[in-house]
Parts: structure tokens; C-alpha cells; sequence
């Protein structure tokens, strides 16, 4: 009788045999089954069409459809449900047996009917059809959370497009190539101009894969962007990356990365390179240059220990820097051979044309895998002249209401503080305040680099611009100011800002540095041909603010900047 | 009171399985096999006559007329398997043979309604 371990089950019967029929429901019904009943074949499969009873019981020899077709086409019908079927027969020959189970058929009863092994029998197939539904069920369970997970990468990819964009990845001068779910193998690709019109790049490669791997993405793209918009240099943004994920990833977690700085107004390329593969800088004209790793990746590292050290090249107009991630150098073909650094740098060798280089090792890679993968990133920048400053990236929150109008303060910067601290992007918040210098905050930025930068670096420590003529010069102009400014024990540069209302609405702002070196002649130094990196910063300074004049040789400078009143 | 031409042990059993269905099965029975023997008799094709035996061999087992069910066996081998020859014979006997059991069925049926 039909019981919890025994449910009723909905039986078709089907026979034209009226009596062996009338009999047969007789006694599934008597077990406690619902029974529907058909005449032949086609009868047999529209009842199954319309009730989907649970178990099938056919005739064999039936008039105008016999059972092997029923059985054929109600297993059709069925599709991965599994219906079983049992065939009723008395038919001896092995060879009508073969086609009771190639029709579909699960098993036989022969007349006459026992009850006994009909109960048995029913019970055995309902235990193989609920296996079979467990197995789809399970099925379908994983399919739904293979489902959720792809919609967590979604949203998760979703959210990180908002926090970490693309920034500048579309200049003009960027090529890359990367999967739109790289980010779920842990490769990251950022690009942010900073305030003065350098380009911060980060190519990143995270332990690990889904979402775990992206999870430290977000954070990193963060302050990436965050301090390239308030003009910190890639020194300290990689030394709040690596606290950062110190702090935030588990112990087994961290992320290979090389940051660069492509400085176009300084025609100079800095480096850092954690872990990554080699990357490569490609001049116009002369001998490639392999970017090696020369630092443990972000994330490993304690503050003390992390070693956030540049090491600066000349990046004329036309010079490239190509990056990659290891999946570019791990592709193997299908013979299970890894395209290895080797073809790479064959693929540099035999370049023509440098303004084909991407192209022909995206095509070498494409040709020697022949399938793409999506673990594959590599960027490559062109260094190009200087163009005009970006828009500000940052976003004010206040309305500009209180904007103090009427101050000044003067800051000493001297021995130790000028070795370790940048003090430009804190200036740099600190005049924007001021709601009518928002507008100007790249060329103030620039200014104030530009000015803080020569009183350090030629006059607290003497070196002199003329050094950076050539290549070789290049180099060991920024190995000196490195030696120099580690050495450096005495010495100051001092900053002084003044605002001021206008009579006639808006405001004037003037910045005073100075500085404790010798001093120079600032004259000569404007006059400097264009070739030379010498007085170049001179004239820039001229050209972005409305007042700019020299004193005491060249030790101090004073230069203005106004706005007009706001509506 | 088992004979050889029906089987009481197993109408017992009918009994209790169709419980208030049992006449009706027994009328559903000797409505069939007169129409099944009326297709005997008019089969032209072996293998119409076989298939009808087929059929009227299963149903007579079902309901424990071995000696017919043995007889329709027969008769459905030949039509398949031949010789032909005699076969109307063969026919013939299991007319005789469900005029039998048609007795003991309608003795039956009487005893169940009553």
C-alpha cells in the first residue's frame, strides 16, 4: 500500500488486450497507485502527453502503434526525466527482448500477472526514478550556483568599473590588451594623469583566481587613482599600496606589479618593478633596455622594510615602454610549448617598423597559440611632447562658500624633511581651498613642482641641468641627486603662499620659494636652447602663471597667480 | 477444485485483487475471447492469426485457463513458425476447449453474484 517509503505513483497501462488490462490496473491500483489506461501505441503516448504519469507499463503487440514505438517516442517526450518503462510480454524469443530495450524499454513483466513481482518491480524502478531525479535535481542546484557565481563576477566586475574605470587608458599614446575579465585571474591594468600631466601607469598581477584575486583590485585601483588626482608621486603611492594590502590581505596574498611615471614636460621614465616579468624600454634610437624586477611584490613587506625606489630613464618623443603579465610569457601552444621570453624578444629583434611593435606581438602570440586566452595583459606607452594639462580628476564636496580669502603661511622644509617628504601634494590641497584656483589646478601644480623642484634640486643640492644632455649624463644626473639627497644633512627650501582679495572681485595668489644654495643666473639659464633641459623649466613657469621674477641670484623666486570673481 | 481447464487457486486470487471488479472481469473475459475467436476463425494472414493468439494466450493464462493458454501457445507457434497444414484443426480444439471453460466461468460468475 502506498506509504511515505512508498508514494502513490501515477502508472500508465497500456494493452488492448481489455481483460489482461482491466486486470493489471486491478492490481496496481490494489498497491495503492493512480492507474490511467490506453487502448494501443497512440493512445499510449497522448495520455503520457497530457497526465506525464511517473511509470509506463506497454504491451508489446499492440494494433495501430505497437509498443516499441510508444516507448521510443514517450522516452522522446520525456527527455531527461527518466520515465521508466516496463514491458508486458510473454514473448520467449531473445530477439523481441533485444527490442523491448533498445526501444527504451527498462524491464519486462510476462503474463500471467504475478502481483508479487509487479510490486517488486514497481518499487525498483521508483527507487531508480527518484536517483535520476536527485541526479537532475543536483544538477540543476549546481547549474543555479554556477549561475550565482557568474553574477557575483558581474556585479563584482560591475562595482570595480565604477571604482577603478579605466582612467586614461584611452590616451592616445596607451595601446593594451587585456580581457574584460582579466580581473578575475588578478590582473589589473590602471593609468591616471596626475595633476602636472604625468601619466601614472600599474600593470598588477594578484595571487590567485575569481573573485578573491579581484577583491584586492579595488583597494589598489583606490589609491591609485586617489593620490595620482592629489599629485603624489609613485613613491608614495606604492608605499600606501603596499600598507594597504599588508594590512588587508591574507598572508598568502599579494600582487606582483611594475608602476611607472611618464613624465612628458621632464622627458623621463621611472620604474618599479615587483615581481612582474621584465619589461622592456624601446628607445627611438639606440640598445633596448630590459625593466627587471628588482623588489619583492606589493602586499609582502612590512612599512620599514618596503623599498619604494625609482630608477629613472630618459623617455624622449617615440620611446616606448612595453609591459606584460606572465600570461603572456606562460601561453602554450598545443603542443604544450610556452611562447618563453625567448620569442619575445625575437619578436623586439626582428621589429621593422617601432609603431608596429604591439602588433606584432599580439600576432606572434595569436600565431603561435592560435586561441586566445584571457589571462593575457600588456600595455604599451609612447612617450610623446608635453600637451596641455589635464582636468582636475579631483571631486569637491564643499560648495566653495568658505573659502578663505585673506591669509598667508610660511613653510621651512629643510635637512631630513627633504629627503624623505613630499610636501607638494599637501600644498597642493591646502591652495585648493581657495575655490577660484580649482580651475587652475594643473598648471598650479605644475608651478609648485616645478619651482620646489629646481630649489632642491639645484640649489640645496647643486646639480647641475646641463648634466642631462645626453643619455649617460641622464643617469648619472639622477644617481647624484639620490647619493646627495641621502647625504643630505643641512639646507632648506622654504615655501610661502599669500591670498589676497581684489578690489575688483576675485583674488591674487603669490607663492615664494627660496632656497639655501648658491644660486644661479637666471638669465642665461631662460635663454638655454631648446635642446637642452637647462631653462626649460623657467619658461614653463612663465608661460602658466601671470607673474613670475627671480631674486638673490636666482635663490628666490615669486610668482603670481589671479582669478576673476566667481558667479 | 483445480481442473484442467481452469484454475480456482488463481480466480481466488483475481477475487481479492479486483475485490468488486471481479464480475466485471469475468464478463470483460468471455466478451473478449468470443470476439478474439471470431478473429481466429476469420484470419486470412499468419500473422494475423498469430498475433490473435498471442493475445488470447495472454489473457487466458491471466486468468487460469491453462489448457487454453497451452492451446493458443500452439497455435501461435505454428502461425509463425508453420507448418500450416491443420491448423484449422488446431482452431477447432480451442473453440471446444473456451466452450468449456465458458461453462465453468458462467458456474462461477453465478456463484459470485449470488
Amino acid at each position: 500500500m502506498a506509504n511515505a517509503e512508498r508514494p502513490a505513483l501515477s502508472v500508465l497501462i497500456a494493452d488492448d488486450n481489455m481483460t489482461d488490462r482491466m486486470l493489471l490496473a486491478g492490481i496496481v491500483r490494489r498497491q495503492g497507485h493512480h492507474v490511467l489506461q490506453a487502448g494501443n501505441g497512440q493512445e499510449a503516448v497522448k495520455v503520457f502527453e497530457l497526465m506525464r504519469p511517473q511509470l509506463v507499463l506497454l504491451d508489446a503487440m499492440m494494433p495501430v502503434m505497437d509498443g516499441f514505438e510508444a516507448a521510443r517516442q514517450i522516452k522522446a517526450i520525456a527527455g531527461d526525466e527518466l520515465v521508466p518503462i516496463i514491458f508486458l510480454t510473454s514473448l520467449a524469443e531473445e530477439e523481441a527482448l533485444v527490442r523491448c530495450v533498445e526501444a527504451g524499454g527498462d524491464d519486462f513483466l510476462a503474463k500471467p500477472y504475478n502481483h508479487v513481482v509487479l510490486g517488486a518491480k514497481i518499487t525498483a524502478m521508483e527507487r531508480v526514478r527518484r536517483l535520476q531525479a536527485t541526479v537532475l535535481e543536483q544538477r540543476d542546484l549546481l547549474a543555479r550556483h554556477h549561475g550565482h557565481l557568474l553574477n557575483e563576477q558581474r556585479v563584482a566586475k560591475a562595482v570595480f568599473d565604477q571604482v577603478a574605470h579605466s582612467g586614461c587608458l584611452s590616451a592616445a599614446n596607451i595601446r593594451y590588451l587585456q580581457s574584460p575579465y582579466a580581473l578575475f585571474n588578478g590582473d589589473l591594468l590602471l593609468a591616471a594623469y596626475t595633476p602636472s600631466g604625468d601619466m601614472h601607469v600599474m600593470l598588477g598581477d594578484f595571487t590567485g583566481h575569481g573573485l578573491p584575486a579581484a577583491v584586492g583590485a579595488m583597494p589598489l585601483a583606490e589609491v591609485f587613482y586617489g593620490m595620482a588626482a592629489k599629485g603624489y608621486g609613485l613613491g608614495e603611492t606604492l608605499r600606501e599600496m603596499n600598507a594597504k594590502l599588508k594590512r588587508i590581505l591574507p598572508v598568502d596574498m599579494f600582487c606582483c606589479a611594475t608602476l611607472l611615471n611618464v613624465s612628458a614636460r621632464r622627458r623621463v621614465l621611472e620604474v618599479w618593478n615587483g615581481g612582474m616579468p621584465d619589461g622592456y624600454l624601446q628607445p627611438l634610437a639606440g640598445q633596448r633596455l630590459l625593466l627587471p624586477s628588482r623588489h619583492l611584490p606589493l602586499g609582502i613587506l612590512q612599512r620599514p622594510a618596503f623599498d619604494a625606489t625609482l630608477e629613472t630613464f630618459a623617455f624622449n618623443p617615440g620611446d616606448r615602454v612595453f609591459l606584460l603579465s606572465d600570461g603572456v610569457i606562460d601561453t602554450a601552444n598545443a603542443d604544450d610549448q610556452l611562447f618563453g621570453t625567448q620569442r619575445l624578444q625575437s619578436v623586439f629583434d626582428h621589429n621593422k617598423d617601432p609603431r608596429r611593435l604591439f602588433e606584432d606581438i599580439r600576432e606572434a602570440l595569436s600565431d603561435f597559440r592560435g586561441e586566445s586566452r584571457d589571462d593575457v595583459s600588456m600595455v604599451q606607452i609612447e612617450a610623446t611632447a608635453p600637451g596641455s594639462l589635464p582636468a582636475s580628476g579631483l571631486i569637491f564636496s564643499d560648495s566653495g562658500q568658505l573659502t578663505p580669502m585673506d591669509w598667508s603661511v610660511c613653510f621651512e622644509f629643510r635637512g631630513q624633511t627633504l629627503r624623505r617628504y613630499n610636501p607638494l601634494p599637501f600644498l597642493l590641497q591646502l591652495l585648493l581651498e581657495v575655490q577660484g584656483l580649482r580651475d587652475q589646478s594643473g598648471a598650479l601644480y605644475t608651478v609648485l613642482t616645478e619651482l620646489y623642484s629646481n630649489a632642491l634640486e639645484h640649489g640645496v643640492l647643486g646639480l647641475d641641468s646641463a648634466l642631462k644632455k645626453d643619455g649617460e649624463g641622464f643617469t648619472r644626473y639622477y644617481a647624484l641627486r639620490q647619493q646627495r639627497l641621502e647625504a643630505l644633512e643641512q639646507g632648506l627650501v622654504s615655501v610661502g603662499l599669500e591670498i589676497q582679495p581684489l578690489p575688483e572681485g576675485g583674488g591674487r595668489l603669490c607663492i615664494r620659494v627660496s632656497d639655501s644654495g648658491s644660486g644661479f643666473d637666471v638669465a642665461a639659464k631662460a635663454r638655454g636652447g631648446d635642446n637642452a633641459y637647462a631653462g626649460r623649466g623657467i619658461r614653463l613657469i612663465r608661460e602658466l602663471s601671470r607673474h613670475a621674477e627671480w631674486a638673490d641670484d636666482g635663490r628666490s623666486a615669486r610668482v603670481e597667480f589671479t582669478w576673476a570673481s566667481q558667479a | 477444485m483445480a481442473s484442467e481447464h481452469l484454475d480456482y487457486k488463481v480466480l481466488a486470487a483475481l477475487k481479492e485483487v479486483m475485490e468488486g471488479e471481479y464480475l466485471l472481469l469475468l464478463d470483460t473475459f468471455l466478451e473478449d475471447s468470443a470476439a478474439r475467436l471470431a478473429h481466429l476463425r476469420q484470419a486470412r494472414e499468419a500473422q494475423d492469426l498469430g498475433q490473435a493468439a498471442h493475445s488470447f494466450k495472454g489473457s487466458s493464462s491471466n486468468m487460469g485457463a491453462w489448457q487454453l493458454a497451452q492451446l493458443c501457445q500452439e497455435l501461435e507457434e505454428r502461425a509463425f513458425h508453420g507448418p500450416l497444414q491443420g491448423i484449422e484443426d488446431l482452431v477447432n480444439r480451442i473453440d471446444s476447449e473456451f466452450a468449456t471453460v465458458r461453462g465453468l466461468f458462467e458456474d462461477e460468475r453465478q456463484r459470485a453474484a449470488s
